[in-house]
């Protein structure tokens, strides 16, 4: 093939010849990467686009949450006594006080604010659940690919940690460790210090999914010839794990995590209800959940609301996770 | 003569058999199980076998991506059996391999440019003219298009991907190239293609080839030796033309009447004198006493069970034709309708 010397440079711009792609849909493009494949698939599921938009909602709302306080509603610990039935302390007007200066509604007894609260509870809770999905999935992967890459005696026994951790009781674990521990530490404030922890315990009990997921797929990958290939080349295991390896590892890995944010959100709303979770008053949807429970038959919005927004953040993140798990995977290509 | 590029005596491979908690061995596969051959300088030794005769582990013991549990691979003089990985490196620029499976041999998250200029920059060889030049330098020698250095393995073909592979093995300029079934992933129009450029890239590159396949008339095409494995054996040796023409070994006899004979004319012929083998190959785990091939052999004697047969010059043959058997086939017998005595294992 006769190409000047400039053609050779632009190999993006010039149009492919006849030999190249067989399949006729993707004959104008040139070097289509299997991310651009996954992205161009993923923007076509609605479900979870419309998923990726409630997330980016949230995560947006839990980082703008001080200035959104300040524009819609009151400061998430100041009781407003004056709109509370003074006999019953239940919210005065419909749906449980909800108005245009609380726009949904008091709590009873005290009359917080329940917006200011459960924006602000986002805050703490997206934290904790991407903080461990992030712990758990680096503590994963690491582990499997040493299982899956090394075998032999480290196969064997991270494997057997892993059975372990997946057999133990983690959320009693959680419950006893948590009630020892002293409420403030590092001097993070005893709402930061209990988001370490939960963060650590969550993330460290989490690890194991991806783990099992990461050397499954890494035993499957490392059969593969290209890694054989790789070594008859004169490669260090270095280059084979980060360079062959764990490209090829990271759609699972990314669809796991995405998968394992809305479990480790119910994990963190169930650990609060128990009263363990993010102490009072700083706000969580848990413990929201756990102190309605006493005034659901005469309240029933302050139940709802906490339940409804748990209920949208996790089924939002499980669909977005489906759907990229779809746009990745290969075999459906 | 030429010299010798390769020599192995006695090489073996055993893959243990685990069992238990505590992996307790309980049995080995005798892969390759004692073969001996030397490849000679700028020749194409083909290496031929039934599935499961351990052609493909013959040859990655070749390229030592395995490790021998047994014998001894030379190359250039070097025993290469048992060094380590590092030690092994300046070797790779020797010696490479083109694998089977030209969907699995090329990592699919990296584009052409990066698989093919991977060897280049583990091995840090230089490239004066850039290393995306020497990457499409090298897709033109092997009939690519240097454009689609940016594009990914699942863009191309079976026979294109197969070129990638090759361009990928040339690029450290090696001495010895081992192919592992390269064109058997492929259909037989594309194989001639890939065929005539593996013979292209010889003559221009004064390569030395050991090419492994299971399809005879490909490798007689090919090469300019033969060897014919059994279950982890050589059994036989020779030039091509002697190989194809005065086969010795039962085995090559019954092997060489399976393929196919595409003219109707002469069909009946090769009908008459086809060997019709029965049973299976044995368990390589617990191969035959003596000769491997005796329970599927149909001039089987006492013998064959108790002696294993040498590899040696057998009847009036010339000195390059080794056979392992001790009732080797004599030029003019007749085979047609043999069927093998039963002979107990």
């Amino acid at each position: 093939m006769s190409l000047g010397p400039e053609a050779s440079i632009t190999d993006e711009s010039t149009a492919p010849t006849a030999d190249a792609a067989e399949r006729p849909g993707e004959k104008a493009i040139a070097g289509r990467s299997l991310k651009q494949i996954a992205w161009r698939r993923l923007k076509k599921d609605k479900v979870a686009i419309a998923g990726a938009c409630v997330v980016i909602f949230l995560i947006l709302v839990a980082v703008l949450a001080p200035l959104l306080i300040k524009w819609f509603g009151h400061p998430f610990d100041e009781p407003h006594i004056d709109q509370l039935d003074p006999t019953l302390s239940t919210p005065l007007g419909k749906l449980g006080g909800i108005s245009r200066e609380f726009l949904l509604g008091v709590e009873p007894q005290s009359g917080r604010d329940i917006f200011s609260r459960i924006i602000y509870g986002a805050q703490t809770t997206l934290s904790v659940a991407f903080l461990s999905a992030f712990v758990s999935t680096i503590l994963g992967t690491v582990f499997g690919l040493m299982a899956g890459f090394l075998g032999g005696w480290v196969d064997s026994v991270i494997s057997r940690i892993m059975d372990f951790l997946l057999a133990f009781p983690q959320l009693l674990f959680a419950i006893a460790l948590l009630s020892v521990l002293p409420d403030t530490f590092f001097g993070l404030g005893d709402r930061w210090s209990r988001v370490f922890v939960l963060v650590g315990v969550i993330g460290f009990f989490g690890w194991p999914y991806i783990g099992r997921i990461v050397r499954g797929q890494t035993l499957s990958l490392r059969e593969r010839e290209f890694v054989e290939a790789s070594r008859s080349l004169g490669a260090r295991s270095g280059r084979i794990l980060f360079r062959e390896l764990l490209p090829n590892l990271a759609a699972p890995i990314l669809v796991y995590t995405t998968l394992i944010i809305p479990t480790n959100i119910l994990t963190e709303a169930a650990l609060s209800f128990l009263g363990v979770g993010i102490p009072p008053p700083n706000p969580s949807w848990g413990g929201m959940l756990s102190d309605a429970v006493t005034f659901y038959q005469i309240d029933p919005m302050y139940m709802i609301i906490p339940g409804g927004v748990i209920f949208i953040t996790v089924l939002a993140f499980n669909l977005f996770g489906d759907g990229l798990r779809d746009a990745l995977d290969p075999k459906a290509r | 003569m030429s010299e010798n590029l390769l020599e192995v005596s006695g090489l073996q491979k055993h893959f243990p058999i685990t069992k238990g908690l505590f992996k307790r061995q309980v049995g080995a596969v005798r892969a390759v199980d004692g073969i001996d051959l030397e490849v000679r300088a700028g020749e194409t030794l083909g290496l031929v076998g039934e599935s499961g005769c351990g052609k493909s582990t013959a040859g990655r013991l070749f390229t030592r991506i395995l490790e021998p549990t047994g014998g001894k691979v030379v190359f250039e003089g070097n025993d290469i059996s048992h060094k380590n990985v590092n030690q092994l490196r300046p070797l790779r620029r020797d010696v490479q391999m083109i694998f089977q499976d030209p969907y699995s041999s090329l990592n699919p998250r990296h584009t052409v440019g990066a698989i093919i200029s991977a060897p280049l920059q583990i091995q840090d060889i230089p490239t004066p003219q850039g290393l995306k030049k020497a990457v499409q330098e090298l897709l033109e020698l092997v009939g690519l298009n240097p454009e689609h250095y940016n594009r990914y393995p699942h863009e191309f073909s079976g026979g294109q991907r197969q070129r990638i592979g090759i361009a990928r093995a040339l690029a450290l300029r090696p001495k010895l190239i081992v192919a592992d079934e390269p064109v058997s992933a492929l259909d037989v129009s594309i194989q001639a293609q890939v065929v005539n450029l593996l013979d292209d890239l010889q003559r221009e590159f004064d390569l030395t080839y050991v090419f492994i396949a299971h399809d005879l008339s490909v490798v007689r095409h090919i090469s300019d030796r033969v060897a014919v494995m059994y279950l982890g054996k050589v059994v036989e040796i020779a030039e091509r033309d002697d190989l194809y023409k005065n086969p010795r070994h039962p085995y090559t006899v019954a092997l060489m009447s399976a393929v196919p004979v595409p003219d109707p004319a002469r069909r009946d012929r090769a009908q008459r004198d086809r060997v019709l083998l029965t049973g299976d190959v044995p368990s390589p785990i617990n191969p035959p006493s003596g000769c491997r091939f005796r329970t599927r052999c149909w001039k089987a004697q006492d013998i064959c069970a108790t002696e294993e047969p040498p590899l040696t010059v057998r009847l009036e043959d010339p000195q390059s034709h080794l056979t392992a058997c001790h009732f080797p086939v004599v030029d003019d017998e007749t085979v047609a309708g043999r069927r093998p005595a039963a002979t107990p294992a």
